[in-house]
Formats: C-alpha cells, structure tokens, sequence
C-alpha cells in the first residue's frame, strides 16, 4: 500500500461519519511563527477554533491559533523527495563555508 | 498474494532506513504488517485514554475538597486529550477515528485491561495516579522514541502532561497515609488491589509475547514487556516507602547481585481472563462508552446542520 498523492498524510476525510479534519498551528509566544502541532475534527471554524484551544493550549502553549482544513492542504511528495531536493547537493557555494578566507577577519 | 520482487526490496529498504533510526512519517512508503500493527497499537492506546476517563471520573462528584475536585477534572480532561492527540496520530495512516470507536464498541478492539478494575474508595483515585499512571509514563516515555513520527510526538506531548497525574497520586496517597488510621487504612487497602494488575499493565512477560521481536526489529516497541516492567518497579518501591505504605507482595527485595529488585509471580489467569472480558467492570465500560456515543449523538449532527445553514447563508449572501 503505497500513500496517496493529495494532503499531508495518508487519511481520508469523510464528511457523512465525522465532522471534517483541521490541522492546527500554534503561535508559542510574539516573535514565533505559528507552527504545527496536530489535527482535530470540528464542524465549523469557530468551533475547531475552540477545540483547538481545549486541546492544544492547556497549559498556556499558545498566543495565537490558525486552524486550516486538512483538505486545503497540498503536499510534496516523500518518493520525489531525492529529485525535489537534490539541487541544492551541488551548489555548496550557496553555503558560506565554501569560501577560504582569512581567519582573523571575522568574515 | 505473494510480495512481489519490488515490495521486497522496498520492505528492504525500510528497514534499513529504520535500522538508520531514520523517522517513519504518515506518506512514507510502509509494509502493509507495519501499518496494521501501528494502527492497533495506537487505537487500543487511544481506547485506553477515553475509557481510562470512567474510573476516575466516578469520583469527579465525590471528591473531598475543590482542590481535589479541580485537581482530578483537569486529569479527566487531559486524558480526554491523549485521546484525541492518539486517534489523530492513528488517522495518518490511513483509517478514520469514527472506524476505531466502532471496533472499540464492538469490542473488536481492545484498551488496556486495566480500567476494567473498580474504583472503590477516594484512595483509588490516588493509587491509579500514582501506580498505574507511574506504569503508563514508563511504558510512554519509551515509546516517545518508535519509529512512526506522529506517534512519537503524541508521546512527548502525552508524557509532559502525565507527570502532574502521577504526582497528584502521590500527593494524594501522602495525606491519606499520614491521616487517621481509617484513612492509612484506605490508601493500603487501594495500592494491595491496584499494585499487581499495574505491574500486568507492561504485558505478558517476553518469552510470551510472540509479536515483540517483529515490534522491536522495527522499533516500533524500544524496551521489552519485562524490562519496562523492572524499571517501574525499581523506581516505585521507594516511593511506597516515603509514603509508608506496603506494597503487597512478600517476595519483594532488593537483590544486590542484579542491581535490581526481584517480585513474586504475577498472576497471568487473572491478566488473561481480563483481557478475555472476564474483569469486574468490562461490561459497564464498554455499555458506559456506548451510551455517551448515542447520547452525544444529536449534537454532533446539530453542529454539523448549523454548519450547513452558515455554509447556505454564505452562499445566499
């Protein structure tokens, strides 16, 4: 069984047996970027808000919440990972220890 | 149908990448064995938080004082939680959480064997924090390193959390222990009924258990039935003494030449005719989970209509 092409994980989200998947990123504190820290079912926005809260932040992990359906979300592919990401393997003069120069310069 | 040459290198080449101690994540390429062993895991480990919530959850309204009430609520809750970070870790592998609350009803999944155990007095709720939420964090905290990535996390999430739920056992057990002799009394009589289907909670002991070798070669399990089980009771054995409570089985000593202590023969007829459905409290759990499901039925589908009338106004507007 290999993973299917669309969302960030292998799940199908059925609307008739569940209310739908949201994926949640939390904002740690101002300064951070939110990031993402799991999914949970709701019916609507404001209630996966909520629950979001109820689950995700009980113990003051967050400042602020962004819930985006998992459906919305469009993937890259873990078998395309080699030719997606091999470029950068040859330009190792994007990185700064390519370059020699004198130590004592703080360069 | 027999594998063909590709899953086999393929299968191959998972194991290298596991042996690698390279992460699986949900759309990575996985053998069929895996992700069905992965998914009961889960699932019963999901099952387990949501009907953990009913042993204790008997006492919300019976608790001594609002400290204690406020105190057991926000375990309750938390376990709630754990539920619902498991069953959607279990959902990236491809099945839906309503599917596994359907096996779990039909009894064709299991949780652990421990929650079909009576709370009997308030010293329980203090004996299930301290023994078998102590057993569940070393169980846990080993599995915050197997190899499936969203399983892992929910560990480290789950594990973080806990260690409030076994100190406020401990805490709990403290007071009973130092109060009246009725009261010592409660928190001795608690910890002799929880202290050996706790030690039951690591499994049969790993000559028994057929599936370890496979969990471990994938290191989906990183420490077996039997040494997660010595840990949790090298580590507990002095905490029952700061508590002054006895743990009921004569045959515990420390035994200098292992470095560890040795413990009586568990009693593996009573873990399996438990685990068979057999236990004091299988049928009221699952008839408990059952109820709640059908009861909280109208008001899944009323969010789900709101939902609907909003989307039409949308629309409309």
């Amino acid at each position: 069984m290999g993973g299917p092409a669309a969302g960030p994980d292998v799940r199908s989200v059925s609307e008739a047996d569940d209310w739908p998947l949201w994926e949640v990123f939390l904002r740690g504190r101002r300064g951070l970027s939110h990031q993402h820290v799991g999914s949970l079912h709701a019916p609507d926005p404001e209630l996966a808000l909520q629950n979001a809260r109820d689950l995700y932040t009980r113990r003051g992990e967050g400042v602020s919440i962004w819930v985006v359906r998992s459906t919305e979300v469009h993937a890259s592919d873990p078998d395309d990972q080699g030719p997606l990401f091999d470029p950068p393997a040859d330009k190792a003069y994007r990185h700064p220890t390519f370059y020699k120069v004198p130590e004592d310069l703080h360069l | 149908m027999p594998p063909t040459y590709s899953e086999n290198s393929r299968e191959l080449a998972f194991q290298e990448a596991i042996d690698a101690d390279r992460t699986v994540e949900p759309r990575d390429w996985m053998p069929d064995r895996y992700r069905s062993t992965m998914v009961r895991q889960i699932a019963q480990h999901a099952h387990s938080e949501i009907i953990g919530m009913q042993p204790e959850g008997n006492w919300i309204t019976r608790a001594p004082s609002l400290r204690r009430k406020a105190i057991l609520l926000a375990k309750v809750q938390d376990e709630a939680g754990h539920g619902l970070y498991l069953y959607a870790a279990a959902e990236t592998l491809g099945v839906e959480r309503r599917e596994l609350l359907d096996l779990l009803l039909a009894g064709r999944q299991k949780y652990s064997s421990i929650f079909n155990y009576p709370t009997l007095t308030w010293a329980d709720v203090g004996a299930i924090g301290w023994l078998v939420d102590g057993a569940a964090i070393t169980n846990q905290l080993a599995l915050t390193k197997t190899s499936y990535g969203p399983y892992a996390r929910a560990m480290v999430r789950i594990c973080r959390e806990e260690s409030f739920h076994q100190r406020q056992g401990f805490e709990l057990l403290a007071e009973l222990s130092r109060g009246t002799p009725a009261q010592h009394q409660m928190a001795q009589d608690a910890v002799n009924r929880w202290w050996w289907p706790a030690l039951m909670m690591f499994g049969p002991p790993d000559a028994e258990s057929p599936n370890t070798a496979q969990s471990m070669a994938w290191k989906i399990k990183r420490v077996s039935n039997d040494d997660l089980r010595q840990r949790f009771v090298d580590m507990t054995v002095p905490q029952a003494g700061a508590l002054g409570l006895d743990l009921p089985d004569p045959q515990l000593h420390w035994n200098e030449t292992r470095r560890h202590y040795d413990f009586g023969p568990i009693d593996w007829d009573e873990f399996r005719q438990v685990v068979g459905g057999q236990g004091p409290c299988n049928v009221q759990r699952t008839a408990v989970r059952r109820a709640a499901d059908q009861e909280g039925a109208w008001v899944r589908e009323a969010a789900r209509a709101w939902e609907g009338r909003q989307q039409g106004r949308t629309s409309a507007a």
